[in-house]
């Protein structure tokens, strides 16, 4: 049995313990939100906060997630994620979607530990968020417009 | 005949003690070398084979990142050494990395892990150095973390990360030898004078 806490939420689950918490966040809780993109932690798509910090989901196994506090895109909450998500929303960030997911995980991290990062700054910490549309100028771009907005 | 003479040979085999250990030889390997300095030298040079190891250089760079794999590739993803050597703001080694090895659910191999994943300190780099130089900074205690020789003994008989270099978890190959030997080794090394290669 595997006790911890997702959105808010708390879960026993009897579960293999070596399962990813990827397949358990999509096929037990059904938080499709988080997605799969390479199962081997090489894209970022399935990147979750795990204790507050990013975590890919796909490297995780469920009996590594005992007494955490996870949270998915679905129960992100907060300033940063507000403006991250506007900033997305208002210069059309994504095109195909599919890793937009964990790129705004990424950015909300960051935003939440550094509020106006450099262009450097945001290079190293979405190095690991791969788009395959390569949005990257629109996503370097809407973190610098959230940061503006979170500066007021 | 045949067989008397193959049980002598497994009884000698079974009493000699173990110079060698999956391509790593025990201190008494280099006992008939005289010359303590020589002997201590060509100690550090065998400690040389697990500190050169990719197990070990990989996260001992000189600049930049990691290097990854037996073959030392760059990182991928890319990833940057950050103030703490525990990644970039953002993407901390523990983003991937954890407690321990953890194999992969949708093909063969696994992603490294252990307590605590992060980079040796930058006076710690050793990659492209020459054996000599990595001796002078294992002994420099300014550059070694402010050990003294027997805590560097400690460090490479007991750490657990130092450890990990031995159980890689699949797809990578162990350090040879074993920690235990490491170990043996290094006590050897301290205790003929600590001497480095020329």
């Amino acid at each position: 049995m595997t006790t911890f806490r997702v959105n808010g939420q708390d879960h026993d689950l009897d579960i293999d313990p070596d399962t990813p918490l990827l397949w358990v966040l999509r096929d037990e809780l059904r938080l499709t939100g988080t997605k799969f993109g390479c199962g081997i932690a090489q894209c970022g798509a399935c990147t979750v906060m795990m204790n507050g910090m990013p975590r890919r989901a796909c490297v995780t196994p469920i009996s590594m997630v005992e007494g955490s506090e996870i949270t998915t895109i679905e129960g992100m909450d907060g300033p940063e994620i507000s403006a991250v998500q506007a900033a997305w929303e208002a210069i059309d960030v994504p095109q195909c979607g599919w890793c937009q997911s964990g790129q705004v995980m990424s950015a909300t991290a960051l935003l939440q530990q550094i509020p106006n990062p450099t262009d450097e700054e945001i290079n190293h910490a979405m190095a690991g968020n791969v788009c395959r549309c390569a949005t990257y100028v629109r996503i370097r771009q809407a973190i610098h417009d959230a940061a503006a907005t979170l500066e007021g | 005949m045949m067989a008397r003479a193959w049980l002598a040979g497994a009884l000698l085999l079974w009493a000699a003690p173990i110079h060698a250990q999956e391509g790593l030889s025990g201190p008494d390997a280099f006992s008939d070398i005289a010359d303590e300095q020589t002997r201590s030298a060509a100690l550090f040079e065998e400690m040389g084979k697990v500190l050169t190891h990719p197990r070990c250089l990989n996260c001992h760079p000189v600049t930049g990142g990691p290097t990854q794999g037996d073959d030392m590739q760059p990182h991928s993803p890319p990833v940057f050494r950050g103030e703490a050597d525990f990644g970039a703001v953002g993407m901390n080694c523990s983003t991937c990395h954890s407690a321990e090895n953890v194999e992969f659910v949708t093909e063969a191999g696994s992603i490294p892990g252990h307590e605590i994943w992060m980079l040796a300190p930058v006076s710690m780099g050793w990659q492209g150095l020459s054996l000599g130089e990595i001796c002078a900074q294992i002994k420099d205690p300014a550059r070694n973390g402010g050990k003294t020789l027997e805590e560097i003994h400690e460090h490479h008989a007991e750490d657990g990360l130092v450890g990990w270099g031995w159980h890689p978890g699949e797809g990578r190959e162990p350090a040879p030898g074993s920690q235990e030997m490491f170990g043996q080794l290094t006590r050897a090394w301290i205790d003929t004078g600590a001497a480095c290669p020329g």
